[in-house]
C-alpha cells in the first residue's frame, strides 16, 4: 500500500541511507559499545520548556543515546494516563507547537544525543509538513516518531523527510501483518518502533512475549534497527529487551520521575536504566 | 478561528491539491458522468483515510473485510432487513406537516419519522447493523462512546438483543448531567465508564474507547456511533443508514408523484444526514442541506459548526473539516444539543461540501429552540434538539424557496423533506428549563439547570 516499497530500500531502515541518519548513528554507536541504545521520552513543556531542555540534557549526560520529545496534543489516543496528565499540564501552562523547536535546539546545542520529536499528525499538518520539517531540521532534530501516521497516509512526509535527511520512525505492533511489516520497515528511516503490547503507553511490570516476536518479524523484514517501547520502566526490563532489540524506549517512568522528583530524579532514573543496556554476551558483536 | 475555510489558503505544503475544491469531480458529477452513491472509501476526495495507530490497522482491515462480505451476502442483508422491520419498526413513516409548513414559507413539508424507531432515533439503524457485524467477526464485546447517551443507549440495546457484552465510555461530566441515561444503559445490562481524561467530553470518550480497543481488539468491536472515524467506518455507518433515504425517496414519490426540491438534516458527526442524503445524491434537482450546531452564534466562537468554520485536519482516524486552533489542537465545541456537540464531522460531508453537492449552514441554539417549539405546537411532535436544527434550517430553506418562485409557481408547488432524526422525550427537561416552564423550587428545575435529558 505504501508507494515506497523495495525500490526505496536505500532509504529504508534495512540499508544505510544516502544522507546520514542521526538516529541510526546513535544506535550504531551504542552497538559498537556492546549496548542496546537507550531512548528516553519526555513531553515538551512539562512543566515548562526550560525544564524539558534541562531534563533532556540530564538524560543525555546520564546514559541516554536518543531523546524523544513529545508534542503535547489534545487527543493523544496512544497515551496512557501519566503522559496525558503531563501533556494536559503542559498545554495549560501555555505550551505552543513552535516551542518544540526551542526544546530540540536547546538540547542538541548542549549534547550529542539524537533528538527525535514524537508527534500526533494533526499539529504537523496544521503547520504544514514542509515548514515543520524544515524548522525541525534547522533546530538540529533527527526526525519524527509518528504514532498515528501510517506509511499509507505519509506520501508527503516520505518525500520531504527524504529530501531533508530526517528520520521517519513508524510503529509496528503485535497485530501488524507480514505485508504491513514489510511496507513499514521499507518506509522507515533510522529505526523501527516496535510496540511491545497491544495497548497504550504506561508502565507495566512485564512486557509480553509479543515484543520479541515483533522485533524478530521486523528484523526478518530487513530492519537493521528495531527499538521496543511501551511499558518499559526498569533496568531489569531494559536488560531483558536489550538482549534481542537494538534499542529500548522508556517513557512513562521518566515522566513520572520528572513529575515527582524533577530533573534530578530523571538523571537518577536514567543512570539506573542505563545499567541494563549492556548486551548480555558482553562483546561488541551483537 | 473565524476564517472561512474557502479562503484559508492552508499554510504549508499540504495546501493546494489536498485542500482545493475537487473541481474535476464536481464537473464530472454535474455532467452526469459519475454517480456519487455508494462511495466505498477509504477516500472521499481529499478526505477520509486511516489516520490511526498501526496497532488498530489489522482490526480495521478485519472489519472492512467482514463488512464487504456481509454486504454481498443475501443472508446478512436479510437479517438486517428483518431486524429493521420487526424490531426497529421500519419502514418509518413519511408524514406531511401542513401546519408546520406555514412557518416554512408555505411550501409542502414532509417529515421522515426516525423518531418512531425503537429507542427513538435513527441511531438504531447503525447499532443493529454493526452489532451483527461484530457477531460475524466472532467478537463477544462491543464498546461505544456517547455524549448525552443516545448512542450509548442504542448500543446497549443492540448488545442486549444480540447477547454481546457492552461497555460505554462517557465524559464524567456527562454521566453526572445525564444520570438517567446512564441508568438506562445500566438497565439494559451495559457498563458505563466515566471518562476523566482531557476535556472529559464526547471527543475524550472516543479517545478512551480507542484506547480500550487497542488493548482488547481480539474480543472487542468498537461500535462507533456516527459516520466519522477511520475507514471503513464512514462508509459502513452510512450503509446502515441508507435505508432512511431509500425509504424517503420511495415514499415522497408515492405521496406526491415527484422528488422534493430540498432535503434537510442536522449534522453532528453526520450519520442521519448522510443516510438521508444518499438516497438523493444523484438526483441533481434535489438540493441537500446539512445544518450544523451554531451554538451561541458562529461569531462567538462557542459553536460546533465544523464545516462552516473548521479547517481540514485529522481527528479520530479521518481527514475532514475540524475545529482546531492555530497549533492543530482540537477545540472544544459548544451546542445546546449534546448530539451535535462534536468538533469533527464525517469525511463524506467534507467532500460533498467541497464539490458543492450539499450545503452546510449553522443554526444557533436560539433558532433551534424556536423551531423545537413550533413543531411541537403545530404538529404534536416533540423533536430531539438535534433534529430541531434541521427544522430551523428547513424553515429558512422553505422561506427562500417561497421568495424565489418562478413565474406561475406557487409556494405549495415546492416540497421539502426533513429528516426527523429523533424524538425529544430525552430533551424535555432541557427544553422546560430553556422555556422557563418549571417552578423555581421543583426537583426538575434543579435537574434542568444541569442539562439533564430525561
Ligand atoms: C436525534 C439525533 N439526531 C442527530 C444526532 C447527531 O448525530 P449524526 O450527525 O451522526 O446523525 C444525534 C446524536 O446523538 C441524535 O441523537
Amino acid at each position: 500500500m505504501t508507494p515506497h516499497s523495495t525500490d526505496q530500500q536505500a532509504a529504508g531502515a534495512g540499508v544505510a541511507a544516502a544522507a546520514p541518519s542521526k538516529a541510526a548513528a546513535a544506535i550504531e554507536k551504542a552497538r559498537r559499545e556492546g549496548r542496546a541504545a537507550l531512548i528516553g521520552y519526555l513531553p515538551a513543556g512539562f512543566p515548562d520548556v526550560q525544564t524539558t531542555i534541562d531534563a533532556g540534557i540530564a538524560m543525555a549526560e546520564n546514559g541516554v543515546d536518543l531523546i524523544e520529545i513529545g508534542i503535547p496534543y489534545s487527543d493523544p489516543v496512544m497515551d496512557g494516563h501519566v503522559i496525558q496528565e503531563a501533556t494536559v499540564e503542559a498545554l495549560a501552562n501555555g505550551f505552543t507547537v513552535p516551542r518544540i523547536f526551542d526544546v530540540v535546539e536547546g538540547i542538541t546545542r548542549k549534547t550529542d544525543a539524537a533528538v527525535l520529536v514524537m508527534t500526533y499528525w494533526n499539529p504537523v499538518m496544521r503547520m504544514g509538513v514542509r515548514e515543520f520539517s524544515e524548522r525541525l531540521a534547522a533546530a538540529g532534530g533527527a526526525g519524527l516518531i509518528t504514532p498515528d501516521l501510517i506509511p499509507d497516509e505519509a506520501t508527503e512526509w516520505l518525500e520531504i523527510s527524504e529530501e531533508l535527511g530526517l528520520d521517519r520512525v513508524f510503529l509496528v505492533a503485535p497485530s501488524t501483518s507480514p505485508q504491513r511489516m514489510q511496507n513499514t520497515v521499507d518506509a522507515s528511516r533510522g529505526f523501527v518502533y516496535a510496540v511491545s503490547v497491544m495497548g497504550v503507553t504506561g508502565a507495566r511490570t512485564s512486557v509480553g512475549a509479543a515484543a520479541r516476536a515483533v522485533v524478530d518479524a521486523a528484523h526478518h523484514a530487513g530492519a537493521e534497527r528495531v527499538c521496543v517501547g511501551l511499558g518499559v520502566s526498569s533496568s531489569a526490563q531494559v536488560r531483558e529487551i536489550g538482549a534481542y532489540a537494538d534499542g529500548v524506549i522508556v517513557g512513562t517512568a521518566l515522566v513520572a520521575a520528572l513529575r515527582d522528583g524533577g530533573v534530578q530524579a530523571v538523571a537518577e532514573l536514567t543512570r539506573e536504566l542505563s545499567t541494563g543496556t549492556a548486551k548480555v554476551s558482553g562483546g561488541g558483536t551483537a | 478561528m473565524t476564517d472561512m475555510h474557502q479562503d484559508t489558503g492552508l499554510t504549508g505544503a499540504d495546501a493546494g491539491a489536498a485542500d482545493a475544491i475537487d473541481a474535476g469531480t464536481a464537473d464530472a458529477f454535474l455532467s452526469h458522468d459519475q454517480s456519487l452513491r455508494h462511495a466505498p472509501g477509504p477516500y472521499f476526495g481529499a478526505y477520509g483515510g486511516r489516520w490511526m495507530p498501526e496497532s488498530l490497522i489489522a482490526a480495521l482491515d478485519e472489519l472492512q473485510d467482514t463488512f464487504e462480505k456481509a454486504k454481498a451476502d443475501p443472508e446478512f442483508t436479510a437479517q438486517v432487513a428483518e431486524l429493521n422491520k420487526n424490531y426497529a419498526g421500519r419502514p418509518s413513516l413519511l408524514t406531511e406537516a401542513a401546519r408546520f409548513a406555514e412557518h416554512c414559507g408555505g411550501v409542502r413539508v414532509f417529515l421522515k419519522r426516525e423518531d418512531l424507531n425503537h429507542t427513538g432515533s435513527h441511531k438504531i439503524n447503525n447499532v443493529l447493523g454493526q452489532a451483527l457485524i461484530a457477531k460475524r467477526m466472532g467478537k463477544t464485546r462491543v464498546i461505544a462512546e456517547t455524549g448525552a447517551g443516545q448512542h450509548g443507549v442504542a448500543s446497549a440495546t443492540a448488545a442486549a438483543l444480540l447477547g454481546l457484552e457492552c461497555v460505554v465510555y462517557m465524559g464524567a461530566e456527562d454521566t453526572r448531567r445525564q444520570a438517567l441515561n446512564v441508568a438506562r444503559m445500566q438497565l439494559l445490562g451495559a457498563t458505563v465508564i466515566p471518562v476523566t481524561n482531557g476535556s472529559q467530553t464526547l471527543k475524550d470518550a472516543i479517545n478512551d474507547a480507542l484506547r480500550d480497543w487497542v488493548a482488547n481488539v481480539e474480543t472487542t468491536h468498537y461500535l462507533l456511533g456516527t459516520a466519522a472515524g477511520a475507514h471503513p467506518f464512514p462508509s459502513m455507518v452510512r450503509f446502515f443508514h441508507e435505508v432512511i433515504g431509500d425509504e424517503a425517496r420511495e415514499q415522497i414519490l408515492e405521496q406526491t408523484g415527484r422528488l422534493p426540491d430540498a432535503v434537510c438534516a442536522c449534522v453532528g458527526g453526520g450519520s442521519n444526514a448522510i443516510g438521508m442524503f444518499h438516497g438523493f445524491l444523484d438526483d441533481r434537482g434535489v438540493a441537500l442541506y446539512g445544518f450544523e450546531a451554531g451554538g451561541d452564534g458562529v461569531e462567538t466562537g462557542r459553536h460546533a459548526a465544523t464545516i462552516t468554520l473548521g479547517r481540514p485536519g485529522v481527528l479520530h482516524g479521518a481527514r475532514s473539516y475540524l475545529m482546531q486552533d492555530e497549533d492543530g489542537q482540537t477545540m472544544e465545541s459548544h451546542s445546546i444539543s449534546a448530539g451535535l456537540d462534536y468538533p469533527g464531522v464525517g469525511p463524506e460531508h467534507a467532500y460533498l461540501a467541497d464539490i458543492g453537492r450539499a450545503n452546510y449552514e449553522p443554526i444557533t441554539d436560539a433558532e433551534a429552540m424556536a423551531a423545537f417549539k413550533v413543531l411541537s405546537q403545530t404538529e404534536g411532535i416533540i423533536p430531539a434538539i438535534e433534529t430541531a436544527h434541521a427544522l430551523a434550517g428547513a424553515m429558512k430553506v422553505g422561506q427562500r424557496l417561497a421568495a424565489d418562485l418562478g413565474p406561475g409557481e406557487k409556494a405549495s408547488d415546492k416540497i421539502i423533506v426533513i429528516n426527523l432524526s429523533g424524538r425529544g422525550d430525552k430533551d424535555v427537561a432541557t427544553a422546560a428549563g430553556y422555556f422557563d416552564l418549571l417552578p423555581d423550587d421543583s426537583v426538575e428545575q434543579e435537574i434542568a439547570q444541569e442539562g439533564e435529558q430525561l
